[in-house]
């Protein structure tokens, strides 16, 4: 934060969460956050703080307040009713031994 | 001396020139480390004075053995003293408050631009391969700086007042850019196609500050004012003796220290 001439604290700047693509073919990957007065300069940090050492090929930022999470009291009855499915794997497939790259 | 000697020295002069450039605003941009604005900006000025580093390395070593006296990228760096440092005054200047140094970087990143753009198709193979990498890196600078050059210039009154006071400082040391080529005594190496006549990149440099500025609502300082020389030639500003001293000062006292 930052704080202007006549001594009163500015308005922090909204935090936004940043995404990149590794590479092409790739999902976009939660990166983390970082601070920017708009999606511009969001963009041009993510660029700055995210893929200095090579990591990606294509960044999506996004501002927190504009993303819906769910809630980690709501974790039990969101996720534990999968826990005991496990035929929603694709494991019960006899694979037939020509396919290699299964 | 030979036709091709006096040629390598006139060419050791000119990347000289070019990597002392380079090398001089790296460590003015470090200065910033911790101490920008914002933290996302600290790393982003790291990283431009990092670019620019890489840069300066890759033209003071060709340096060193164009002049063919076994001299290294660090023995330029660290070892001469101010008048054989051939930077334009430009780069050397202080930081000054963030809209100055966007300023700055923002005319200085414009002339890069332009400059590796012609390089890129240097004769000198070890020049063109340094230009077309940096082509790259300084086109993201001269984004980066032109970006906040429009925000702070149209911004706020407090922000419009500190970048037009930042480019009035600025502005005049941005003429000995444009030089031309034989006032810089590097006629021989733009006439073999090694280099290129600062004089021919200042259309196109102007084009895109101008551009930036209007943008910003700053207009550009009249012309006609005060316009220093003198840093190709080993002349320079007063805060320059203590750039030196503080980024050749572990060099000098240990020399030859690694870790």
């Amino acid at each position: 934060m930052s704080t202007s001439p006549d001594g009163t604290a500015a308005a922090p700047w909204p935090l936004w969460e940043v995404f990149v693509r590794p590479k092409r073919g790739l999902s976009h990957t939660h990166a983390g956050s970082l601070h920017a007065p708009d999606a511009a300069l969001a963009l041009q940090n993510a660029r700055d703080l995210f893929t200095r050492r090579q990591e990606g090929v294509s960044i999506w930022v996004v501002r927190a307040s504009d993303i819906t999470a769910s809630s980690p009291d709501e974790k039990e009855p969101f996720f534990d009713p999968a826990g005991d499915k496990v035929y929603r794997h694709p494991t019960f497939y006899d694979i037939p031994p020509e396919a290699e790259h299964l | 001396m030979s036709e091709q000697t006096l040629l390598a020295s006139a060419s050791a002069r000119y990347v000289t020139g070019l990597g002392d450039d380079a090398l001089v605003l790296a460590q003015r941009l470090c200065e910033w480390a911790t101490r920008a604005p914002v933290i996302e900006e600290d790393v982003a000025l790291l990283n431009v004075a990092l670019d620019l580093l890489g840069q300066a390395r890759a033209l003071l070593a060709y340096a060193g053995e164009l002049e063919g006296g076994g001299r290294t990228e660090d023995d330029l760096a660290f070892g001469r003293d101010e008048r054989a440092f051939r930077n334009c005054q430009l780069v050397e200047l202080p930081n000054g408050d963030f809209a100055t140094t966007m300023a700055r970087q923002l005319l200085f990143s414009a002339y890069q631009y332009e400059l590796y753009t012609a390089l890129s198709a240097s004769s000198d193979e070890r020049i063109s391969g340094v230009a077309c990498k940096a082509v790259k890196e300084v086109a993201y600078h001269r984004e980066h700086a032109a970006s906040w050059v429009v925000r702070l210039g149209d911004g706020t009154e407090e922000s419009h007042g500190r970048m037009v006071a930042g480019l009035e400082t600025v502005w005049p040391f941005a003429g000995e850019l444009f030089e031309p080529a034989d006032a810089v005594e590097v006629a021989d190496v733009v006439a073999a196609g090694i280099g290129c006549d600062p004089a021919r990149l200042h259309r196109g440099w102007l084009a895109y500050v101008g551009a930036v500025l209007a943008e910003a609502t700053v207009q550009i300082p009249s012309p006609g004012g005060w316009v220093p020389t003198g840093g190709r030639r080993g002349l320079h500003t007063e805060s320059f003796g203590y750039l030196l001293a503080e980024m050749q000062h572990l060099h000098r006292s240990h020399p030859g220290a690694t870790w």
